[in-house]
This record gives structure tokens, sequence and C-alpha cells, in this order.
């Protein structure tokens, strides 16, 4: 496809912790089209975040590249040097992290904050900086924003703190937005507001987003595509429809089964399926899921299962799948 | 803000009024009189140089006179030192020790602040472990053992520094990097771990994925935040070094108020015991003013109260 924003192939990265290396990928591929929302769900330590921040960059030690393709907006990403890369955060692409109460600056304004990455990226003066910055505080649905840029971040709540921070991502109108878990540090009633505000402004600026969440309900009324990890794989991706009407892989199954309905429109969290997550220092030879997948067969334990795809976009790594797919049988639950 | 200064300065008066109270009642209870000496005094001249000095006086009526002089700043005579009031003593010899200090607070803190962030940087590298070693000697080596040392070397053996008095630049040298060298050490350490634990967190991570460059988001983003428990150190660093150091005053023959301060304690000299506790309490009463108002300044996150 042309306007394939993202395209990350087969990418293994690893960081060398004194303890020895943790294997955080192992052969993730995302692609991902303009003005597209993909979520990304797994549990902790699935490699959710690395995925995304490897985009762009920010996993420089003790993390390293180890193979694989990163493709982003026609860069290189993995050959660029640390100066390019620069040029391009916060403007091509930019991310909102989890927690808005230490993603601000605490001895710097509002309006310094936001200011601070449009005068690095756009060639806009001092006062021009300022009115963008004030344009941006009312694109993000923030009252009064003479008054706001001149407060301290501990002056303003958690879900304005978002705000802001959604106003510092879009400042140079970025063609992707990376949102890390960017509303489970805030009350229920203001993580439906921030997702709406997101959405709304995908729409109005036309940028694609990727959505890390642990919440299948968000992913549902927001995504697209999701991509489901585990251990540092994607196990399995699709689209929504695929992911909730037709999940193959036993691990998206069992997410599944932890809420209570497809539709659900409480945020239920996700509860882990029984077992504990695998060690990623000494990750398994065979599936990683396997210690935990009550359709275990003896292939699984010993070789890393390939993928098996269904369609253009849906696949998943999982033997079953591969068997069934052998089988020429489609395969029902 | 200004009114946050005034609460500030009213408490600081209060703080010190309370310090000069305590200090002359403290004074009165203290067995034997500034006219106890080896030599037996007739009870005629006692009574006379009490007389003279309003000690027969009550002692209420005592406290009353001494604080209305003190007020004025007016301390009263030395009882040792024949004809030289309180103050004048202490206006003699305050700046000589606040000289050697202030210049030793600005050594201090040039040096400790960026070689605490050098090892930051450098964490569990060379330089860090360097940095370590000479931050634990200032801290564990007693300032005696570094004046005799600085003096052993630099004036005795190799005759690169003069040892006695303030007669020239030169002879500052090594009173200075004796006593910048304990606060420097501190600060180094401070600084290493506030750079440390700010490198780490995550509004540092939001300036690297705004695209801001590792040197700017250092100067911007790490280095305010980072200096704030070094401000919070200052009050009582700047009291420490400004107010004279007994011992590098002594080794250096340097006449400044430390030393002054001690052997008037020695000496029984009452009122300029008096005199210069409420001068230095004062002086550090309003050096934590000017601290906790710089640090109202550079953090935002103090309340005005
Ligand atoms: N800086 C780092 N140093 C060492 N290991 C790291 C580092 N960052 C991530 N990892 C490891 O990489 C793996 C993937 O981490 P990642 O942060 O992507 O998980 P996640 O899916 O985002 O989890 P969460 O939901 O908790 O955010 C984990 O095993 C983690 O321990
Ligand atoms: S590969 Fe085997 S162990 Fe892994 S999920 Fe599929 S069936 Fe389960
Ligand atoms: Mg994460």
């Amino acid at each position: 496809m042309s306007n394939k924003l993202v395209d990350i192939k087969d990418e293994y990265l690893s960081f060398f912790t004194p303890a020895g290396e943790v294997k955080a990928l192992n052969g993730v591929s995302i692609s991902l089209n303009e003005g597209e929302v993909l979520g990304i769900v797994g549990e902790s330590g699935s490699g959710k975040s690395v995925t995304a921040y490897s985009l762009m960059g920010l996993t420089a030690h003790p993390g390293k590249l180890i193979s694989g393709e990163l493709n982003f907006n026609g860069h290189q990403v993995e050959k660029m040097s640390e100066k390019e890369m620069r040029k391009m955060r916060g403007n091509e692409v930019s991310i909102i992290f989890q927690d808005p109460m230490t993603s601000l600056n605490p001895v710097y304004t509002i309006g310094n904050q936001i200011e601070e990455v449009i005068l690095l990226h756009t060639d806009k003066d001092k006062a021009q900086a300022k009115e963008r910055a004030r344009e941006l505080l009312e694109l993000v649905g923030i009252n009064e924003p003479d008054k706001r840029l001149k407060q301290y971040p501990h002056e303003l709540s958690g879900g304005m703190r978002q705000r802001v921070m959604i106003a510092i991502a879009l400042a140079c109108e970025p063609k992707l937005l990376i949102a890390d878990e960017p509303t489970t540090a805030l009350d229920v009633t203001i993580q439906a507001q921030i997702l709406e505000l997101m959405m709304e402004l995908k729409d109005k600026l036309g940028m694609a987003i990727i959505l890390i969440t642990h919440d299948l309900g968000v992913v549902a009324n927001m995504c697209e595509k999701i991509a489901v990890m585990y251990a540092g794989h994607i196990v399995e991706y699709g689209t929504v429809d695929d992911i909730f009407y037709n999940p193959k892989h036993e691990y998206t199954k069992g997410l599944l089964k932890s809420i209570p309905r497809l539709d659900a429109t409480e945020h239920e969290r996700l509860v882990p399926i029984e077992g504990t997550p695998i060690d990623m220092l000494n990750p398994p030879k065979g599936c990683p899921f396997a210690p935990r997948c009550e359709k275990c067969m003896k292939i699984c334990l010993r070789e890393m299962p390939p993928v098996t795809e269904f369609d253009d976009v849906h696949y998943t790594q999982c033997w079953m799948n591969q068997k069934e797919m052998m089988q020429g049988g489609t395969a029902n639950e | 803000m200004a009114k946050y200064i005034f609460k500030r300065i009213c408490l600081a008066i209060v703080t010190i009024w309370a310090v000069a109270t305590l200090t002359f009642f403290l004074m009165n209870l203290v067995p034997g009189g500034p006219f106890m000496s080896e030599k037996a005094v007739s009870p005629e001249a006692m009574a006379a140089l009490e007389a003279k000095y309003g000690l027969d006086k009550p002692l209420g009526e005592q406290y009353l006179t001494y604080m209305k002089d003190a007020l004025h700043g007016d301390f009263g005579q030395s009882l040792r030192q024949r004809g030289r009031s309180v103050s004048s003593i202490i206006f003699s010899k305050f700046p000589v020790s606040a000289k050697v200090g202030g210049m030793a607070v600005v050594v201090a803190l040039v040096l400790g602040v960026p070689l605490g962030c050098l090892a930051a940087f450098n964490r569990g590298k060379v330089w860090d472990h360097i940095i370590s070693v000479i931050a634990t000697c200032g801290i564990a080596v007693p300032s005696f053992v570094i004046c005799t040392f600085l003096m052993y070397t630099f004036g005795v053996k190799l005759k690169w520094l003069p040892t006695l008095g303030l007669t020239g630049p030169a002879n500052y040298i090594m009173p200075v990097v004796a006593l910048a060298f304990y606060p420097m050490a501190y600060i180094m350490r401070l600084m290493r771990s506030s750079m440390l634990d700010v490198l780490g967190q995550d509004y540092m991570r939001t300036a690297k994925a705004k695209g801001v460059s590792q040197s700017k988001s250092i100067f911007k983003h790490a280095l305010r935040n980072a200096i704030l428990p070094v401000i919070t150190y200052l009050g009582p660093m700047m009291a420490y070094t400004l107010s004279g150091s007994f011992i590098v005053e002594k080794i250096f023959t340097i006449p400044g108020l430390g030393g002054q301060f001690v052997s008037s304690i020695t000496n029984r000299d009452y009122t300029v015991i008096m005199g210069t506790t409420i001068f230095l309490a004062t002086f550090m009463v309003i050096m934590m003013v000017v601290v906790d108002i710089l640090y109202k300044i550079v953090d935002p996150r103090i309340k005005l109260k």
C-alpha cells in the first residue's frame, strides 16, 4: 500500500540489563495507514510500550534494536541519527503518556511547555508561539486559556493536565499520535472525556493513532485494528471485528472471556488469565503462552508457532490455528 | 509574594527575640560571674564593678535595659577588652570571617554543582568513582586534618602559599579551600543523587519525546529541578561558613568572628558571648528567610502561606 504511515517489520529488541538480556520484542510487525487507529492490548510487560517507543527512538540505552525495519512516514527510523530523530519527535510523531501528573515539568508554566515544542519545530517567534499555544488549549477544551498558560502543572487537575499533554502532542500536527494508556491514571468520567477528545481531534486533524491500553472496551469503541501482544510477540492481529467476533488465538479468547459483554460500555479492566506471564530473561523455546494454554500441544513446547494468515489483515501465531489451516477446516470453538 | 515575605520577616523577628531572651537568661543562670578569677577580688571592688555594669539591679530591669540597647545595636561593653564595645568587636571581626566564608560558599557551589552533575551523568563510570572518593573524603575528614595537610604541604614543604594572616590574595587560598571542602563534598553528593532522580522522571522523557536536545533538556528541564535540595542546604551552609570556623581561623591565624567567639567563652566575656550569639542567630535567621524566598522563586509548587 502506498499510503502506509507505519510499517514495522519483524522487530527484535532487547534490553541489556545487569540481570541479563530482556528480550522485549521478538519479531513484531505492525502496519498502519494514515488516519487509522490501531489498538495494542496485552498484559503488563508484553511489550506494548516498547513497540511504540521504538518507533520514536525512545528505547535507547539499555535498549537495543537487534533486527527489523522501522518505517515511519518515509523514514527508516532504525537508520536515523539522534539528530534526525529529534526533528521527527514532537513534530511528525508525538506521544502522550500514562501519568499526566508526572509528565509535565513542575517548575515551568503550561504556556512555556507548550511553546517549547512549537518553537522547536516551527519558525514561529515567541509571540506567535504563544498565540498558537492559546489556540491549542482552546482546541483541547481548556477554558480560560490565557490564565492557564501562566499556571503551573500543580495548579491543574489530572484531566486538565492530560489535555495539556494532548495540546503539546498536537502542537505541530503530527501524522501519528501514540497514546500510552492515556486514561489509566484518570477518573472514569474524565477517561471518557479524554478519549472522546482524542477521537474528535483525530477526525479534525486526520492523524493516525496508536492506542495502548489494558481496556478492551476502549479498543472496541475507538480502534480499527487491534494487535494483541504477549511476551514480545503479536499473537493476534486483525480488525476490531476479527478480534471481537472471530478471535483465533487462545490468549485473545481468554482476554475476551474476561470481559462480561463484547459491547461493554462500562470499561472493565482486564482480569488476567490464569497463570503467570513468562520470564522475559529466559523465554521458552516454543510458544510463550504454552504454560497457560488449555489447548497446548507437544509441538507448542518445542517450537515457536509460525504465522497463520486468515486474510490480508487477520493473522495469529499459534500451532492450533496452523493445524486447522492445514486441515482446511474452519476454526470453530 | 509580598505578603509571604512580610510574614516570613515577622516570624524571623519573633525568632530572634526568643533567641535573645533565652541567651540573656541562660547567661544569668551560669554559675560564677564575669569577675571571678584566680585572684581574689575584694567585696568592695566587686560591688563597684557590678554597679558599673548594672549587675546590681533586679534581673527584670537588667533584661529590659539590655533588650532596649540591643535594639539599637548596642550590646554593651566588652568585659575583657577594655574600652571596646561588643558591637565594635563584632563589626570588626565579622567581615573578615564573612569574606573568607563567602568565597568558600562560591567555591563550594561552583565546584560542587557541576561535579555532582558530572557524577550523575557518568553513573557507575570512572568519573563517578573519582567524584565519590572526593565527596567521601570531604565529608569524613575533619577540617583540622585538612587544614594541617594544606598547611604542611603547600605552606611548609612546597612554600607555595603564605601561612600566616590575611595580608594578600594568596593568603586566602588555603583557608577558603579548607572551609569549602566539606560543603563542596556535601553539595556534590546532594547534586548527584537529585540529578539521578530527576533524570529518571517522566517529564524528562516528555522533553525527549518533544524533540528537545539532550543538552537543552539537561539545562532547562533537569537542572532547575535537581538544584532544589542544594538550595535547601544553602541556608545552613552559609550560616556555617560565613560565621567563621574556629578551627580554620585558629590554624591560619585569621582575625575572624569564629576565633573571637571561642576566646570570649574561655574568657567569660559575658557581654561578648551574648552579643555574638544574638548577632549570629539574627544572621542565620536572615539567611533562612533569603533561602526560603529563593526556593519559592525556583520552585513554584511551594505554596504562599
Ligand atoms: N528501560 C528498560 N530496561 C529494562 N527492561 C525494560 C525497559 N523498558 C522495558 N523493559 C522490559 O521490556 C518488557 C516490555 O515492557 P513494556 O514497557 O513494553 O510493557 P508494557 O506492555 O507496556 O507493560 P505495561 O502495561 O506495564 O505498560 C518488559 O519485560 C520490561 O521489563
Ligand atoms: S501455539 Fe499452542 S500453546 Fe501457543 S497458544 Fe497456540 S495452542 Fe496454545
Ligand atoms: Mg507500558
